[in-house]
């Protein structure tokens, strides 16, 4: 009899462990389910391109619905998985059906996290995340629309960004002491900080909000209150606090969960048949030699993979080095590596000329790099970290060097895993 | 429109017509050409649409810029020819274009 792969999640992850499937030959039904009426689509644009106009509507999607037929995979859309059965391999949908699966994939990713404060379900309160979420604010999106941006992570930035260059008045509100703290360091959160109030954003750091209230009482404008006083009033209000991941339909399944869903490096859960993959899922990562939840469309897609591989009973275990970007205004930050914990930072070339990097390390390893228009330095520092090669110090800062060449050390040479781990 | 193929590993040949102004990513992913992932949308961040550009056709690309250069730089079968499908804007000059899918996106 033919298996079934039944994947929860109509997003990348899901996309990419349907498509892998096919391309690993797995010859049995794939089912894609999501939640969302749309075929799965890329999220990054949202708050980039197309919340600018710049980008076609068709083109956000992950492939054509063509494509799908051709490989045989087929979609539920628009409709929500209630419960897993994992004892009985069944999965139940909201409309009452029911799909027996051989394999489960849950590629459930994450759900914005509301806004904590009195006044939060203002009729003005946007959130960014979906595509339907960035089709209700785009006619809003015009010049003179006084706009508040809670929270100052890539989608708060990004969505500032677009907006003050479509004639919007922008105000950004950011909890901590500097923009991208969660993911940066104070000094490309400082960096970012300028060039958003030179393009004529209003930025207030250290500054938490505590309530949203109705200014006329008609739901038209928001009144965005501060904890240092002010009163910010918006014909719109865009809301990037963070993500939550989807954890529920696992958890309600007995599937292990701490800070996602629990997964080991082949994309397994606690239970038998049960993947997980995407913003959802935390995993170990051999590189940093501890487990991470990382939301992004590298890790959506490497996951999606891995899920795929370890279903076609292929041995290919998660070991990438997680990277990121975010385009803002004439800037495009790459970010390779994950930060936490660095001991040193290495600046290479200039801020002033909007074009540097930033080298973050620990213990002399290379732990990560944020790129400021500086794709080599990114490059460079992919291979360095994914393949554990030791680094200078000094010729990370020397600018003169050529990036290209900072993987190769007079000398250098490439650590063992086991050496990495011994180091770590 | 003009007229490009996409030549597999194996020799398989897939002619596509692309309107002008689009790029070799998405009209590889329209026309389901397989070994062209473009997982960050075409927007030169990942070099997961690496082709690599017919001798002939080579140097009637424009030139590459510094961003696509280093990107390229992340594929494993980078060569003379490489380049990134979604920096190459079909115009009428690359009416018959051919590129190759390399093995590495396959």
């Amino acid at each position: 009899m033919t298996e079934t792969v039944v994947i929860v999640g109509g997003g990348q992850a899901g996309a990419q462990a349907a498509v892998s499937l096919r391309q690993e030959g797995f010859d049995g039904r794939v089912v894609l389910i999501g939640d969302e009426a749309v075929l799965p689509y890329q999220r990054p644009p949202l708050s980039k391109t197309y919340l600018a106009g710049e980008l076609a509507r068709e083109r956000l999607f992950v492939k054509p619905a063509a494509f799908y037929e051709k490989v045989n995979i087929e979609h539920m859309l628009g409709e929500t998985v209630c419960a897993i059965d994992s004892s009985e391999q069944v999965v139940s949908l909201d409309s009452g059906q029911t799909l027996h699966y051989d394999h489960l994939v849950l590629a459930t990713g994450g759900r914005v996290r509301p806004l904590p404060y009195p006044g939060a379900d203002h009729p003005q309160v946007n959130y960014l995340r979906t595509l339907a979420d960035v089709e209700a604010m785009q006619d809003k999106f015009t010049e003179g629309t006084r706009l508040v941006v809670i929270g100052g992570g890539y989608i708060g930035l990004e969505t500032a960004a677009v907006a003050v260059k479509h004639g919007l008045k922008v105000t950004l509100l950011v909890a901590r002491p500097t923009p991208l703290g969660r993911v940066t360091s104070p000094e490309v959160g400082k960096f970012f900080e300028a060039v958003h109030r030179e393009a004529g954003v209003t930025l207030c750091c250290d500054t938490e909000v505590v309530a949203i209230e109705d200014d006329g009482g008609d739901g038209k404008v928001a009144a965005v209150v501060t904890n240092s006083g002010y009163r910010v009033l918006a014909d719109m209000v865009v809301a990037g606090i963070g993500l939550l991941p989807n954890v529920e339909l696992a958890q309600s399944a007995g599937i292990a969960c701490d800070n996602g869903i629990t997964v080991d490096e082949y994309s397994r859960t606690s239970v038998d048949n049960i993947y997980a993959a995407g913003d959802c899922a935390n995993h170990p990562n051999p590189i940093y030699q501890r487990r991470m939840r990382l939301e992004s469309v590298q890790n959506a897609v490497d996951q999606g993979k891995v899920v795929a591989a370890t279903i076609c009973g292929k041995d290919k275990p998660y070991a990438q080095v997680p990277w990121f970007w975010s385009d803002q205004y004439d800037l495009k930050l790459q970010t390779a590596g994950v930060n936490s914990g660095y001991d040193q930072k290495v600046v290479r070339g200039d801020p002033e000329s909007r074009s540097f990097a930033v080298f973050y390390l620990l213990e002399g390893r290379l732990l990560a790099v944020d790129a400021i228009n500086r794709p080599a330095e990114f490059v460079v520092a992919r291979n360095i970290i994914g393949k554990g090669l030791s680094v200078s110090v000094e010729r990370l800062q020397d600018d003169s060097i050529p990036a290209k060449t900072l993987a190769e050390l007079p000398g250098s040479t490439m650590l063992s895993s086991a050496s990495v781990q011994a180091a770590s | 429109m003009i007229k490009v193929t996409y030549v597999e590993v194996d020799g398989t040949r897939r002619e596509v017509k692309m309107e002008e102004g689009t790029n070799l990513m998405d009209a590889a992913l329209d026309n389901l050409v397989p070994g062209v992932d473009g997982d960050c949308g075409g927007v030169c961040a990942c070099a997961t649409c690496h082709v690599q550009v017919d001798a002939e056709w080579i140097d009637k690309l424009p030139p590459m810029d510094a961003t696509e250069d280093a990107m390229l730089e992340l594929t494993d079968d980078r060569e003379e020819r490489s380049r990134l499908g979604c920096q190459i804007i079909a115009s009428p000059e690359l009416d018959g274009l051919i590129v190759y899918t390399p093995a590495g996106q396959h």
